[in-house]
């Protein structure tokens, strides 16, 4: 245990840099895990139009944010693999279960709401008729899926305090919203998912996650003039969609 | 398996999926008895569709009654029930871990969207692209491997780990493309270190035991060419033709 400490001492005492750029739902989730552990750390801010020498330095692979840096190491990038990391290099209360199988299930949903839950909601908002109507439909059936992982009575997905799985799907919280605004579309609401729909209140009005959310009204204004682009991802979506699934078989 | 409980441990599978092989070569690396359980996806079971009812696919991983699905996911479980029994898949420090879990997500990401785009895509221009975007992620993951591996065989060190598992999964179909299609998915002219790797983990014999048979592979993937069979009929019509 003392050695523990040591070797934890001297993991906060190297300094923690986190590049990453304003409104990105990603580099959110390697802020709050930095914030919930109680890690100081500093925030580089990005202008992805005009990516850093810095950035693609560290991320000669993706060239995309959040990008950690702690002290000396290389740097640690995609959002997921930074907050286990968060979780596991510094002391602080766990993010991740401890049972096997509770972080299975977490790892599990996390990678289904970046795979076909962030999926459905995109083609939700932003194709037209039936395909649209269909993709609604899996949309809000996605959600229910994530909102049947909410434990019974617990304000967060890791029970009383914000846990991993809260921290994955972060964006249906916040973003989601926005996007609707934009879209015209409405797929989170009180009717359809209580249970979700109150956590998103509680997720946002925690704290902890104040201070690294983006404003509102800041995010709607840089996102709205994008609409275009997304429906062109949308698109894109829709014919990659035929490789996305193995043809030889099921993942 | 470790603590209480009856450990009874069943893997639900299909045999040319490189996905459950990943699940397989771990299950073979560590020494875990279980019931293979293969499934016909064209009829799927009522233990698959009840374990996995958000994808209904395979690899599903069942341990006292509880699934765990997804390649990724299963070693990542093998490897935190079994601590301290046989290899460990991921290292110990929080960076090296940090390092194999990009990998093995660039691995998946990358590398298998390319490959599946080779064998499925609708245009040849497709495909060609797949082939391109294939290759770029192997050069990349020779970097990774130069870089993981710090002069040993295995992105593991000394025994094979995490990412190897990941990317060994796709060895059985590296060897059907260069059956089928002629093209060496880790050419030692290319990338020699990824082809001495794919050597040096084919001759585990924990990996020997789980590999499925190439020449069955390479029929499997004969048939499901959706042109295969064409093209069969008309090189046979043309071989008639020849001999007459």
């Amino acid at each position: 245990m003392r050695h523990q400490s040591k070797q934890a001492l001297v993991m906060m005492s190297e300094p923690v840099k986190l590049i990453g750029c304003f409104g990105s739902p990603v580099v959110h989730r390697a802020e709050l895990a930095l914030r919930l552990k109680g890690v100081p750390y500093e925030l580089i801010t990005e202008d992805l139009n005009n990516k850093s020498e810095m950035l693609l330095k560290h991320n000669p692979v993706h060239q995309k944010v959040p990008v950690l840096l702690h002290g000396d190491r290389p740097a640690i990038c995609e959002s997921l693999v930074i907050v286990e990391y968060v979780d596991e290099a510094f002391d602080g209360p766990p993010l991740m279960p401890a049972d096997p199988l509770a972080r299975a299930a977490v790892r599990f949903w996390a990678s289904f709401m970046d795979k076909e839950c962030r999926e459905s909601m995109w083609m939700a908002l932003w194709t037209d008729g039936e395909e649209q109507a269909g993709a609604i439909s899996a949309a809000k059936a996605n959600l229910t899926l994530i909102e049947g992982q909410l434990p019974e009575g617990k304000r967060f997905f890791g029970g009383d305090t914000i846990g991993f799985l809260d921290i994955a799907v972060s964006w249906i919280a916040h973003w989601m919203e926005i996007f609707e605004e934009i879209a015209g579309v409405r797929l989170l609401t009180e009717e359809g998912h209580p249970t979700l729909y109150r956590w998103a209140r509680e997720y946002t009005a925690n704290q902890t996650v104040r201070l690294c959310l983006p404003d509102r009204d800041r995010l709607l204004a840089a996102l709205a003039p994008s609409r275009e682009i997304f429906v062109s991802i949308a698109k894109t979506m829709s014919t990659q969609k035929q490789y996305s699934v193995c043809w030889i078989c099921n993942i | 398996m470790a603590g209480g409980g009856s450990n009874e441990v069943k893997l639900l599978g299909f045999w040319p999926s490189p996905y459950v092989l990943r699940a397989r070569l771990a299950l073979s690396l560590k020494g875990i008895s279980y019931e293979y359980i293969e499934e016909d996806l064209e009829s799927k079971s009522e233990l698959l569709l009840t374990s996995n009812p958000v994808q209904k696919a395979v690899p599903v991983l069942i341990h006292d009654g509880k699934p765990v699905c997804e390649s990724s996911i299963i070693l990542q479980y093998i490897d935190e029930i079994l601590a301290g029994v046989g290899p460990s898949l991921l290292p110990e420090d929080p960076h090296d871990r940090a390092m194999a879990r990009f990998w093995a997500s660039y691995i998946n990401e990358k590398l298998v969207k390319a490959l599946n785009q080779t064998w499925g895509g609708k245009t040849e221009e497709e495909k060609a692209e797949g082939m391109k975007q294939a290759a770029d992620a192997v050069e990349t993951l020779e970097g990774a491997l130069k870089d993981c591996s710090k002069g040993k065989p295995f992105f593991g060190g000394e025994s094979i780990g995490y990412v190897d598992i990941m990317l060994g999964g796709l060895l059985a179909w590296a060897d059907v493309r260069e059956v089928v299609k002629g093209v060496k998915t880790f050419d030692p002219a290319k990338t020699p270190l990824l082809a001495m790797w794919s050597d040096n983990f084919g001759t585990l014999d924990a990996v020997k035991a789980v590999m499925p048979n190439i020449g069955k592979l390479v029929d499997y993937a004969m048939v499901m060419q959706p042109h295969g069979a064409a093209a069969a009929a008309a090189a046979a019509a043309a071989a008639v033709a020849a001999t007459n």
